[in-house]
């Protein structure tokens, strides 16, 4: 197995905050990997740095060998890294198969010329397009609704509707930020079938989430943060009895109580 | 399964076409045809702001010099150096595609409202320019133009300053010149036609998708490998050219243009017009256009009746944007439309709330 992913020595600062600090870990191709940790402790700031929408203050993030940390969010997409939000971030203003077929931009080739024209065969990609669209909706269960505004279905076909739109990159790493809050019970037991079905169709998963039995159950290796560090990482059984994870778990439950 | 099912597009063309062609049947005085053609060259400008305003989510407070720059090519090239009006076209075109590229590449990387304020600014310059350009004439070129016995605007264009210019010839194919009222009519709204068509592809196209998507989510759009910079110049750019087009259409059938036209108000202007007719909302470029035109019309004729309200028109248009805003903040077209559709939701999904498929289906609609 080959290391896809590279964390080195990752540090973000926001205004003298450090939200992470000097996070060094890496993801092997095809495992399950996750990361956990207390409220605030920089995991959704991390995950928001793999996919480029965060600059890193210093650092880097390497993906097969090559340095992303300084690219563009697009231009990560286009490597072969895909995500999800924590706060469902849809495409309100558009149906469930449209939303998809952004997905399939990078797989689409139609400029702004050819579209006005509607030249080179245009007409026959956006059917093309779209049947790649319905495809990537059957794997998640969506395919009775694609014509749907995104915005009326309900939360959790929404969280799915994502992972349909980030799965039609074809992503070869899938960033998913919290995909299980906010579900059913039912629902997660569904999210995690269609996890491991997204793992062995050869995508590697990297996860952030609060759900720690969801967490413990499909993962192979867990990376925990908190405050900013990373204080643990390896398989669920170690991290599970490590000392600092007990103790800034425990540190929450006690501040919540 | 799949039916024939004619686009919105398709039904919008031909339902166009035909009020397009029926409407002079209507007019008694031919006269009253030159307003319903200013409405087809305002409606080109509000297309292409219609789509940086709604798609790409920017606003462009110096469209007017789009506009201008593409009158003033038309007529320096035609009035100065000759040129035909088809290349004379083209060649205002492309250089307010040149100039918007140089424009809204450094405001369009950033996050905000850059744009609006560089226009803003932009449209300024443009005004002066078309005003004093005359006294930028270089001695030398004076000169050349007084040894060769030729005019100076032969070496070195001229604007003609507030006086503008004169005298732009018409369109023409062959023999036939586009001289009558009913002629520029039918000229200018076919234009108009075809930008509103060709804009239309664009939305329903992968470009369309990406910059609805950008519209959507800016975040999310850029992680499914949407280069957003790029697609908000590219739809800059083809506002300009589209500014540019109808500002070329503009002289060549007023066959006089000067700075006036082309001043702030006519920026604001265009961007009540994109309010009104709906953001993110193609054909309703043509309402808000043909809103703004009538009524600034009729404000004249009250103008010219009651000269006490002659000044009024800026202060209607200022209050009609900020109504639409706080109460149809979608434009006119979005409103009406989707309360159509709650209405005839309402009707058909009421009695079968308990069969989801049959809802869907109406949704789909």
């Amino acid at each position: 197995m080959t290391t896809l992913l590279d964390v080195k020595n990752l540090t973000r600062a926001f205004d003298g905050l450090i939200a992470v600090s000097d996070v060094s870990f890496s993801i092997t191709g095809g495992q399950i990997k996750a990361l956990i940790g207390p409220n605030g402790a920089g995991k959704s700031t991390l995950l928001n740095m793999v996919s480029g929408t965060l600059p890193p203050t210093s650092g880097l993030i390497a993906y097969q060998g090559r340095v992303i940390s300084n690219r563009p969010p697009h231009r990560i997409a286009g490597y072969g890294i895909a995500r999800t939000f924590q706060n469902v971030e849809l495409f309100m203003n558009m149906t469930v198969a449209e939303n998809v077929m952004v997905g399939r931009h990078l797989r689409s080739r139609g400029m702004l010329f050819s579209a006005m024209f509607r030249l080179f065969g245009t007409a026959a990609e956006e059917r093309r397009v779209r049947e790649d669209a319905l495809r990537f909706l059957e794997r998640v269960g969506l395919h009775d609704q694609a014509d749907t505004p995104a915005s009326e279905l309900p939360f959790g076909r929404q969280r799915l509707l994502e992972i349909a739109r980030a799965l039609a990159t074809e992503p070869r790493l899938l960033l998913l930020d919290e995909a299980a809050s906010g579900l059913s019970t039912r629902e997660k037991r569904d999210l995690v079938s269609l996890i491991y079905a997204i793992r062995d169709a050869g995508v590697t998963i990297f996860m952030v989430d609060h759900d720690m039995d969801l967490v413990m159950s499909i993962s192979d290796e867990v990376v925990v943060l908190d405050h900013g560090e990373k204080i643990a990482e390896g398989t669920p059984t170690d991290v599970q009895h490590d000392e600092r994870v007990i103790a800034a778990y425990l540190g929450e439950e006690a501040a919540h109580a | 399964m799949t039916r024939f099912r004619p686009s919105l597009t398709m039904i919008s063309a031909v339902v166009g076409i035909l009020l397009v062609t029926i409407v002079p049947c209507f007019v008694k005085n031919s006269y009253a045809l030159v307003p319903l053609t200013f409405i087809a060259i305002f409606t080109i400008v509000v297309i292409g702001l219609n789509l940086l305003m709604g798609y790409a989510g920017q606003v462009s407070l110096g469209h007017a010099a789009f506009f201008a720059i593409g009158a003033y090519t038309s007529g320096i090239l035609t009035t100065q150096y000759g040129f035909s009006p088809w290349l004379a076209m083209p060649a205002g075109m492309v250089l307010a595609g040149l100039v918007a590229f140089l424009v809204g590449m450094p405001c369009l990387r950033l996050h905000g409202h850059y744009l609006a304020m560089a226009t803003l600014g932009f449209g300024m310059i443009i005004y002066i320019l078309l005003m004093q350009w005359p006294d930028f004439t270089p001695m030398p070129f004076e000169r050349l133009g007084a040894l060769l016995h030729i005019p100076a605007s032969l070496v070195w264009p001229t604007t003609g300053g507030a006086s503008g210019l004169v005298d732009i010839p018409e369109l023409a194919v062959g023999p036939f010149v586009f001289h009558e009222n009913i002629q520029k009519f039918y000229l200018t709204w076919a234009f108009a036609i075809l930008a509103l068509l060709l804009c239309a592809n664009i939305v329903n196209s992968r470009v369309g998708r990406a910059l609805r998507a950008v519209h959507g989510s800016e975040a999310a759009a850029a992680t499914l490998g949407v280069n957003i910079a790029a697609y908000k110049i590219q739809v800059f750019v083809l506002s300009a050219v589209l500014a540019a087009l109808a500002g070329s259409l503009y002289a060549h059938v007023v066959n006089f243009v000067s700075p006036p036209t082309f001043n702030f108000i006519r920026s604001v202007d265009f961007v009540v017009m994109v309010v009104i007719g709906g953001m993110a909302s193609i054909w309703g470029a043509v309402l808000g256009a043909g809103t703004i035109v009538l009524l600034g019309n009729w404000l004249q004729d009250v103008g010219a009746k009651y000269p006490r309200f002659a000044e009024f028109d800026l202060i209607i248009h200022s209050a009609i944007l900020i109504l639409v805003m706080i109460f149809m903040p979608a434009g006119i077209v979005c409103t009406v439309r989707d309360a159509v559709l709650r209405w005839l939701r309402g009707r058909t999904a009421a009695p079968t709330q308990t069969a989801p498929a049959h809802v869907e289906e109406v949704a789909t609609k």
